[in-house]
Parts: C-alpha cells; sequence; structure tokens
C-alpha cells in the first residue's frame, strides 16, 4: 500500500504559522456546522431556539431527543433508517458486485462488442441523472415499481465510477500469468474469478463499496420521486417532510419539532462519518490509486 | 458523445496498456457473462429511459382529444418559456462565482497539505473532508437552521455583534446561501482528489528542481499546477455539471424561504415541479433533455479546451 506520508518533506520544509492558520479558518468554516448539529441535538426544543447556537445551554437532552426521535410519529424515524440500511446494503452491495465483475471481464477479456462498450457508457453518464428521472419514474411506474423499494434499488446498482477504478485495478493487480495458469490446472473462468482475482482486488473495492455505500446513504432525489408512501422513505426524504410539516405546525398549531429535526440530523450522519474515519487509510490510498497516471 | 469522464480514455486499458504487451487475452464470450449483469441494469435504468424521455417529448398530453404527436412542439415552447431561460441564467451565474471560489479553495488546501510546511497535517486532511460524509439534504437543513436571522446562528451573531447582518434567505442573498452549502460539501472532496494527484509527483523532482535554483513558487507553479491539472479539469466538469443539475439544496431550502425559492428556481426544480405538481409529463421530457443536452455542450467544451492546452505545452 501506498504510504504517502512516509515520503521525505520538499525542499524548504519549515513549518509555517501563516499557513496552519490560514488552514486554520477554512477548517473552521467546515467544521463549525458539524459542531453546531452536536451542539445543539443537546439541547431541549426551547433552548434550541432560545440559545446561543454555538454553545451549550439549558438541560442536557441528548438521549431525551434521542428518544423523542425514534418515538415521534410513530417510530417512523426508526423505519426510515432500516429503509436506509436496506437500500444501502442492496444497492451499494449490488452496485459493487456489478461493477467488480464487470470491470473485470473488460480488464481481462476480450469479447465482441468490447470496443462499443466504452464510448456507450461514457457517452450515457454524461447525461444528468435528473435529465432521466421523469422518465425513469415513467417507465417504473408503468411497470407498477414505484412505490416500492425496487424503484430505489434498481437505479443505484449502476456504479459506472466503481467499473472503472475495478477495470484500471485489475490491469495492475491481476496477472495474467496468474490467471493463465489457473486456467491450465483445469479451473473455470468464474472459479478463478472467485478465488484468485477477488482477492487480489480487495485494496480496491474498499474504496469502491465506501463511495457507493455514502451515495446510496445520501440519496434524495431518486427516492423523492419514486416514492410515496412514507412507509418507504429514506431518511433523508423522511427529514425533509418533517422539516416541511414543521414550518407548517409553527404557524397552525406552534408546536415545533426542531429539536426533533436536529437529533435526527444528527443520526443520519453519524454512519457515514464514522466509516470514512475507521476506513480512512484504505479509501484514501484507493483515492491515490485511483487518481491519474501519466 | 463523450463529455464527463472523458479524461478516461486518455488512461484506459485498451488504449495505452494492452499495445504494450502482446495480448494474450482470450478472445471468447466468456468475458461477456462477467459483463451481462452490470449490462442488463444499465439497460434498464440508462438506455431505456433516455429512449423513453426522446419519445415522451415528441408528444403532448391534452385534457380533451388525448395525446397527440406534436414534433418539435414541445422543444420550441421551451425554447420561448422565460421560466426555463431564466432558470438556466440564475444556474448558470450561480456556476460562474460558486465554482472558481470552491476549486480556489480547494486548490490552496491541497497545496497547503503537501507543502510540508503545515502544522496537525492529518488533522486537516480528514476535518476538511468530512462534509462530504453529510448527506447534502442534512447539509442543507443544518445550514438552514444557522441561516435563521431570528432563532439561527445568524440571529445570534446579529445579538453578540449588536449588528444586523443581511438575511441569508432573502431573495438578494438566497443564491449566495445555497452556493455556501454547496462549497461546505464539496470543498473538502475536491481538495483529497488535487492532494491524491499531487502525491503522485515523484519526490526527486522537488529536489531536482531545488538544485535548479528554483523557490517555491516556481515549484508550484512549474511543477504541482500541471500536476494537478487533469484532476483539476475533471472537478470542474463534475462541478459545472453539479450547477446546472442544482436541486437538492434548493428543494430542501425553499421550505425555509418558500417565497424567494421558486417552483422555477434552477432548470431541475422546474422540470421536476412541471411533471409532479404540473403533470406536464411531455413538456418536462423535453426540458429535461434540454438541460442533459445543455450541460453535456459546457462539460465538453470546458473539457475540449482543459485538454487542449495540456496538449500543446
Amino acid at each position: 500500500m501506498r504510504r504517502p506520508h512516509a515520503l521525505p518533506g520538499q525542499p524548504g520544509g519549515r513549518k509555517s504559522i501563516l499557513l496552519t492558520l490560514m488552514m486554520g479558518l477554512l477548517l473552521l468554516y467546515t467544521v463549525v456546522p458539524i459542531l453546531w448539529l452536536v451542539i445543539n441535538a443537546t439541547k431541549t426544543q426551547d433552548s434550541l431556539l432560545s440559545s446561543f447556537g454555538l454553545w451549550f445551554s439549558g438541560d442536557f437532552a441528548l438521549w431525551d431527543n434521542i428518544v423523542d426521535t425514534f418515538t415521534y410519529a410513530d417510530g417512523q424515524f426508526g423505519r426510515w433508517l432500516l429503509n436506509t440500511l436496506l437500500y444501502v446494503v442492496v444497492g451499494a452491495g449490488g452496485g459493487t458486485v456489478l461493477a467488480t465483475l464487470a470491470g473485470y471481464g473488460l480488464a481481462r477479456f476480450d469479447f465482441p462488442g468490447k470496443r462499443a462498450f466504452l464510448p456507450v457508457l461514457l457517452g450515457a453518464i454524461a447525461i444528468p441523472a435528473t435529465a432521466l428521472a421523469v422518465p425513469t419514474f415513467l417507465l417504473f411506474s408503468n411497470m407498477a415499481l414505484t412505490n416500492t423499494p425496487w424503484a430505489v434499488i434498481i437505479p443505484s446498482l449502476i456504479n459506472p465510477l466503481g467499473l472503472y477504478l475495478v477495470w484500471f485495478f485489475t490491469e495492475d493487480a491481476v496477472p495474467e500469468q496468474l490467471l493463465e495458469a489457473a486456467r491450465i490446472d483445469g479451473a473455470g473462468e468464474f472459479r478463478i474469478f472467485r478465488t484468485i482475482a477477488l482477492r487480489l482486488l480487495m485494496p480496491a473495492l474498499v474504496p469502491v463499496l465506501l463511495f457507493s455505500f455514502v451515495t446510496a446513504w445520501n440519496n434524495y432525489f431518486l427516492p423523492l420521486i419514486m416514492l410515496n408512501d412514507a412507509d418507504w422513505l429514506p431518511l433523508t426524504v423522511g427529514l425533509n417532510n418533517w422539516s416541511m410539516q414543521n414550518q407548517q405546525a409553527v404557524t397552525a398549531t406552534g408546536h415545533a419539532i426542531d429539536s426533533i429535526i436536529v437529533t435526527g440530523s444528527l443520526l443520519s450522519v453519524v454512519p457515514t462519518i464514522v466509516l470514512f474515519l475507521g476506513l480512512q487509510r484504505y479509501w484514501e490510498s484507493g483515492l491515490v490509486a485511483g487518481s491519474v497516471k501519466e | 458523445m463523450t463529455s464527463v469522464p472523458t479524461t478516461a480514455p486518455a488512461r484506459t486499458p485498451a488504449a495505452t496498456r494492452v499495445p504494450a504487451r502482446p495480448s494474450r487475452k482470450r478472445r471468447s464470450w466468456t468475458g461477456l457473462w462477467f459483463v451481462a449483469p452490470f449490462l442488463c441494469v444499465f439497460l434498464v435504468v440508462i438506455v431505456a429511459p433516455i429512449l423513453y424521455a426522446v419519445y415522451l417529448s415528441l408528444f403532448r398530453d391534452r385534457l380533451i382529444g388525448g395525446t397527440i404527436f406534436v414534433g418539435a412542439d414541445n422543444y420550441l415552447k421551451a425554447l420561448q418559456d422565460p421560466e426555463f431561460w431564466s432558470s438556466l441564467g440564475r444556474v448558470g451565474g450561480y456556476m460562474l462565482v460558486q465554482v472558481p471560489v470552491m476549486l480556489a479553495l480547494s486548490v490552496f488546501a491541497a497545496l497547503a497539505l503537501d507543502s510540508a510546511r503545515l502544522h496537525f497535517r492529518p488533522l486537516y486532511r480528514i476535518a476538511l473532508f468530512l462534509p462530504y460524509a453529510v448527506p447534502a439534504v442534512v447539509a442543507a437543513l443544518m445550514w438552514g437552521f444557522m441561516y435563521g436571522s431570528q432563532s439561527g446562528l445568524v440571529g445570534d451573531l446579529n445579538d453578540l455583534l449588536g449588528v444586523v447582518l443581511p438575511d441569508p434567505l432573502s431573495s438578494s442573498w438566497v443564491l449566495v446561501a445555497i452556493g455556501n452549502v454547496a462549497t461546505w460539501e464539496f470543498v473538502g472532496f475536491n481538495m483529497l482528489i488535487l492532494y491524491s494527484a499531487l502525491q503522485l509527483v515523484p519526490r526527486e523532482r522537488y529536489e531536482a528542481a531545488t538544485l535548479d535554483g528554483a523557490g517555491r513558487v516556481r515549484i508550484v507553479r512549474h511543477i504541482k499546477l500541471p500536476a494537478m491539472k487533469q484532476s483539476l479539469v475533471l472537478a470542474v466538469v463534475f462541478s459545472v455539471i453539479g450547477s446546472f443539475q442544482l436541486f437538492n439544496e434548493p428543494s430542501v431550502l425553499k421550505s425555509l424561504a418558500p417565497n424567494t425559492i421558486s417552483s422555477a428556481y434552477t432548470p431541475n426544480l422546474y422540470a421536476y415541479n412541471l411533471s409532479f405538481a404540473g403533470q406536464q409529463f411531455n413538456y418536462a421530457a423535453a426540458i429535461s433533455i434540454l438541460i442533459g443536452l445543455i450541460t453535456m455542450i459546457v462539460a465538453y467544451v470546458i473539457q475540449y479546451f482543459g485538454t487542449r492546452r495540456e496538449g500543446a505545452r
């Protein structure tokens, strides 16, 4: 694995206070909103609205807020969390499987029509997803797939970026001679893939899986269009629905649910942040491997 | 039509790697079995909707008389639709400001990270990247709370400093407020992409340049910026596409600022509202195709100029 940070420093490598301060400003910019989210998830509805946003105030209500978030509206939040997990596991997982198979197939085999594959794929990806949304919705609606989990899962099975990463990585990491040797031993192609190639591809699969996990977890536009039934929503769409209700609730009944929305937002961020922090060295080295080679 | 990741062909295995060694690949149908599952889904979720969109855009649904074939009418209507043009102009203006600001910050941060002159380097690398892990919806909700000029952070700052900051959700500032959310989300991600490109520069080049008497500024200009160039072009292309597709942030902030963010605020919001609030699916399909075409043309032009200058170098 590449260890970029073990490399020797560059000329003039004296630490600079000015540079550190300037980067410090950028750091504040990116971190303060996350701190805001954490701090305000600990406040009661009243002190959320009345106290200074960047410091703790009033009772420490984090646990109560979490309980409220999970019990509000018959436990919708828990249901949305499970839905999101379903979309992530099947969508991102399935997408990674398809991308891995296809990337390997393109890198290690010649077959009729292969040359057409790249231009068609590139051309199709260039079309903005949102331009496809309306026709995809109508198509799925004709097939009675809208308002079912399939409407969210099937489109997220396509992971072109993952396919590229696996394709390039296979060229580098899975030597043709090794496959040839296995063939001489009489192993079938799929068996060779499963027992030899897959193991060599692992380092590339971690970033592919992680980034498709995050994409699926954060997906908003597609489920917004495809799903009406509150029972199938993912967290993103559900939280925004709560936010919209909240705006109406304030004017109608005066009973706002800001603290629940803030806590729900925090809860929906935790898994991806934990994953990114926990798997940092794997996906960072994957990014280096996947970036432009000359 | 290759426009988004067209840097890819320059480094595709087919183009660069295979000719280096005589091919020992098996020429048979076997490979197709590996690609087939991907291909099947690809046909269902990309090819079929494109064809269907083109088909839909050629018809018009009338209240009386059913669906009729109208040829290019929907496209002509869109080209004369002031709402469509004003939404396009809005994202165009947004793009001209947000993309340069965000990418300048990303380039600065990538250079700073790479320079070995920064204290606490690992902290910056991960902390700046974290917003990428936050869903766009949550980012917009969170910033929406902070934007509040009564009980939000902006209101707090007003009280604290005894000033009246402009309301971020007012009509003159809301586009900046949206741009800020997008910048916040992606500045660290772009930084990491650019930083990864810098990591691939062989360290000996810096030593050689220093021996030749090159200072820090010259090293940045003549080694580091060129090293980042291809990744930067790609980042520009993706950011520009993101601007044209702007949807999540304005759609979430709309509930906080219903009067300043109209239903045709961005082209995508317009297409979405035409089909799901207005049931004008045929017209929405034509608008979607136009958005797609315009985005592809802009992305292609950027990439063309981005890579051409590199060739002349």
